[in-house]
């Protein structure tokens, strides 16, 4: 097989503030063969976006020093040693990338059209004609509708598919041999993921190119990579074909990988996490026990939403105002101890669902029944009592906890403002006892939260909603932005938690599989309104409405055989 | 035997009680690798404390004493010829007079005897006045450089004050007007607009025209027209955090309105208004020196950098250049030492944009 690029003993090192040399990546060598599809699959800090933007060399100079043995051969010339202005006739044209968030890759000024047709003038070398009639082809070719009158749209205008779509288009637009695509199905939703998915792997073959294709999920990678490359903290764990590397994984950190995340096919008591795989004494038995899910007939109803309705104002002129429906009317019961999926694409209204029953949002219609008392109507004073029973852990652990404040101060916070604990020393007690029980040491009291990860940041927010003792825990894409094994590992605190303390969940996500997982029953919206409410294994087994099994389609599988044939 | 035993009972190491650093342990460490920043911090402190020790009377206490002659010249130029210097009372120009016999017509005549026994009973101590002073002295024989330490008292103290009570007031506004929004906001940026749209020097001279002269007026004029940039900046600072995710989630545990604005958001945008603070200082010494000079200023039994400005006009003309200098220089070290500590402040605090 011809080998496009090879890369060869790649090192990348950080430059830090303090001085401080980080190395990024430890000497990766990996080769992508003409015409196929390669795959660098890692979580975050395992190197892989780093490794694939050195090859182009978009490192920021400043900072990273690439190691002087490296070598990265694309059709034998060495693109560490060539000159910077024949990268820049290589870059958008022998080797063009697509990165993850579409909305700010292109330049909010300038209409679609004339952002590819630049990239033609600019490589190509064609007039402002032919670059605007080949630019329209592109846009057909990627399958925006309509391209005569999209091409005149500026980005805004477009949803977030079709800005992929449009970067596909800038991506291929000089029949590039390589497109590095970096996580460009991440931010999008799952419908959406499943067309670009089959776009790029159409493209590839017809225009028999290569695909150097970034990610983390390892669904992803099964349905559209030849061969996978795993990485974690900078080296390769394991390479091959795609079917080895599914069927036969040899390092057990591709097998934890493999079993961290939620399938949609079984639901096991626990999830296993990288330390059953990766500890010392080898391979921990792994749970098979399989959980049961679902509304029982005895279940108590703690809370019963009825016609939930939120309609947000937007201005239009000076003094007009447009009512937009985000929610139209939600109804649904949660039961003590059980947990409600809330699953959609974005826009679907989900979210706002959440924060209008806990009144972070005031509702426009409807009735919160919370034991008996509708809380939409309690005065603000009254509501106090209820607060605490209802709270919520948001999706990014990053932005919800206040960067000023010691792990502590935040932990203490909520007992003070509701009287918890007869006195500050009690209060430091029962703080460092939670900080325990989610996980965490106890010296992370007097840390502030930019000292900890992503996953531990999650843990210290579900710490500070548990200092009040909720009911009700809302979980508002609270795994979204977590590693795979980070995912299962807060999962599983989640499920413990709610066995112990018998809480309700109303777990919000776009994640299908993690909602199958952690759900009893499912609802699901579409545009504002429910689509549909069933038991979990029902909806996924027998979905009952067109939206549903639509968004069910496009979950990805993973590698099948099938699909491989 | 022993041995094993104590190593194994030995107390594990007790948890690290020391509080990790927050953003002020960091900002003040990346403070200390900027060297032009620490020295510019040298320098303020320096003036500082010279402005406390002249307000405690230790240094620059007798800077009203006309200890020269008038115009006296530097110590450094001591040579230069000085027609203002020349005594009014030397014996030996009053000689020259012809001296004329009137005592016949005088009434007064006869007791002139007894008035010079009178007078030299009176003890006159008649200080000696230098020819050179360090620096030179003004018109009337003072001390250049300890009118300029008097000075530095004033216009620091009228600075620092102004800053504080201008950040306060800006601070306050902005923080309702950002985290409220609504009509609250609406209204605030009515007054904020109408404030604005005053020519400043003009609303400036029309204070200091209505209130009685004097340090305090100062204070208060400065302050009350120079909040309007801190309260914008402070608005568009609570209007963006009032939207985070940590502030949703203070509401979602209860904390109170001004709970999430002032112990929530405020700790978040504090660098701003430490900016903003030394900024407002450098602004607000260089707007009292232009009160001063314009005759606005502090009142005409006290001294500061203006009125030694102010001064320097006429004496330019004849020559005497070194009043002038010592406020401008004075303030020039001041001011660049200050803007450039508020600088590297905000590189510290805020690392990320640079």
């Amino acid at each position: 097989m011809d080998k496009l690029l090879e890369v060869k003993n790649l090192g990348v090192k950080f430059k830090l503030d303090g001085g401080s040399i980080f190395e990024a990546v430890k000497g990766v060598s990996f080769d992508v063969p003409k015409n196929s599809t390669v795959a660098l699959v890692g979580e975050s800090g395992s190197g892989k976006s780093v490794s694939a933007m050195s090859i182009i060399r978009l490192l920021p100079r400043e900072q990273a020093i690439i190691s002087p043995e490296s070598e990265v051969l694309f059709e034998g010339r060495n693109l560490l040693k060539e000159p910077e202005d024949a990268m820049r006739r290589i870059r958008g044209k022998e080797i063009s990338v697509i990165f993850q968030e579409p909305m700010t890759s292109l330049n909010p000024v300038f209409t679609c059209g004339d952002q590819i047709a630049e990239v033609l003038r600019l490589h190509m070398g064609m007039s402002n004609a032919q670059a605007w009639k080949r630019a329209e082809e592109l846009m057909n070719e990627v399958g925006i509708p309509n391209p005569q009158l999209r091409m005149k749209s500026y980005p805004h205008e477009m949803s977030g598919g079709q800005q992929q779509r449009v970067m596909i288009a800038m991506a291929i637009a000089c029949e590039p041999k390589l497109l590095i695509a970096d996580e460009p199905t991440t931010a999008l939703d799952v419908t959406i993921q499943k067309q670009i998915l089959d776009l790029i792997a159409k493209l590839q073959a017809s225009h028999h190119m290569s695909v150097l294709f970034i990610t983390h999920d390892l669904a992803v990678v099964g349905e559209i990579a030849d061969h996978v490359v795993v990485m974690q903290n900078g080296d390769i764990k394991e390479k091959g074909p795609v079917k080895q590397i599914f069927e036969n994984p040899q390092h057990p950190y591709t097998k934890a990988l493999l079993s961290c995340r939620p399938s949609v096919e079984s639901r096991p008591k626990r999830l296993p996490v990288i330390d059953d795989f990766m500890s010392a004494e080898g391979l921990k038995p792994i749970h098979k026990e399989e959980r049961k899910r679902g509304y029982a007939d005895g279940d108590q109803i703690i809370l019963e939403v009825n016609n939930l309705a939120k309609h947000f104002q937007l201005k239009e002129g000076l003094f007009k105002k447009r009512d937009v429906p985000a929610v139209k009317g939600a109804t649904f019961k949660l039961a003590r101890g059980k947990t409600l999926g809330l699953v959609g694409e974005s826009g679907s209204g989900k979210t706002t669902v959440g924060l209008t029953l806990m009144r972070l949002h005031d509702a426009t219609g409807g009735q919160v029944l919370f034991d008996g008392v509708d809380l939409l109507k309690l005065s603000e004073k009254d509501f106090m009592k209820y607060k605490r029973r209802i709270q919520i852990v948001f999706q990014n652990p990053y932005a919800s906890l206040n960067p000023r404040f010691t792990v502590g101060q935040i932990l203490i916070e909520p007992m003070t403002i509701h009287n918890i604990g007869k006195d500050e020393q009690e209060r430091v007690q029962m703080a460092m006892a939670l900080l325990k029980r989610v996980g965490m040491p106890e010296v992370s009291f007097y840390k502030y939260p930019h000292e900890f990860s992503g996953g531990q940041r999650q843990r210290i927010a579900i710490a500070r909603c548990l200092t009040m003792k909720p009911d009700v825990l809302i979980c508002d894409e609270s795994v979204s932005a977590l590693d795979v094994s980070v995912q299962a590992q807060v999962l599983n605190l989640l499920q413990d938690l709610q066995d112990e303390y018998q809480m309700s969940y109303i777990f919000i996500s776009h994640d299908l599989a993690v909602v199958k997982y952690i759900s009893d029953q499912v609802m699901v919206m579409s545009e504002g309104a429910v689509v549909e409410v069933a038991n979990s294994d029902d909806i996924y087994l027998n979905p009952k409405q067109e939206y549903t099994k639509k968004l069910l389609g496009s979950i990805p599988k993973g590698w099948q055989e099938t699909a491989a044939a | 035997m022993s041995a094993v035993l104590d190593n194994k009972s030995a107390p594990v190491a007790a948890p690290l009680h020391q509080a990790s650093p927050g953003l002020w342990t960091l900002a003040w460490r990346r403070l200390k690798k900027d060297k032009v920043g620490m020295v510019s911090m040298v320098v303020v402190i320096f003036f500082l404390l010279m402005m406390f020790g002249s307000w405690a009377g230790i240094i620059a206490k007798n800077w009203s004493k006309e200890v020269g002659v008038s115009y006296a010249n530097p110590a450094f130029m001591a040579g230069a010829e000085n027609l203002e210097g020349v005594r009014k009372d030397d014996k030996a120009e009053a000689s020259k007079v012809p001296y004329v016999d009137l005592s016949d017509i005088d009434p007064l005549a006869p007791r002139y005897k007894e008035w010079e026994e009178r007078t030299a009973k009176i003890k006159v101590t008649e200080t000696p006045r230098a020819d050179t002073l360090l620096f030179g002295g003004d018109k009337w024989g003072r001390d250049v450089l300890q009118k300029a330490i008097k000075g530095a008292e004033t216009s620091i103290f009228v600075g620092l004050v102004a800053a504080l009570l201008a950040t306060f007031i800006g601070t306050v506004l902005g923080a309702m007007s950002g985290y409220m929004g609504g009509k609250v906001g609406d209204a605030l940026e009515w007054f904020y607009n109408v404030f604005t749209s005053i020519p400043y020097i003009l609303l400036i001279l029309a204070f200091a025209a209505v209130f009685k002269r004097g340090l305090d007026t100062i204070i208060f004029i400065l302050a009350f027209t120079g909040w309007t940039g801190i309260y914008r900046l402070v608005r568009a600072e609570y209007i963006k955090h009032a939207s985070r995710e940590y502030v949703k989630a203070a509401q979602a545990i209860g904390a109170s309105h001004s709970r999430r604005m002032f112990v929530h958001i405020l700790p978040n945008v504090s660098h701003v208004c430490l900016v903003q603070l030394s900024q407002h200082v450098v602004q607000f010494i260089k707007a009292e020196v232009i009160l001063s000079f314009l005759g606005l200023g502090v009142p005409v039994d006290s001294v500061s950098w203006g009125t030694m400005l102010a001064e320097a006009q006429s004496e330019l003309v004849i020559g005497k250049w070194w009043q002038l200098a010592a406020a401008g220089i004075s303030m020039a070290i001041l001011v660049t030492a200050f803007s450039m500590l508020t600088d590297s402040l905000r590189d510290a605090l805020d690392p990320k944009i640079k």
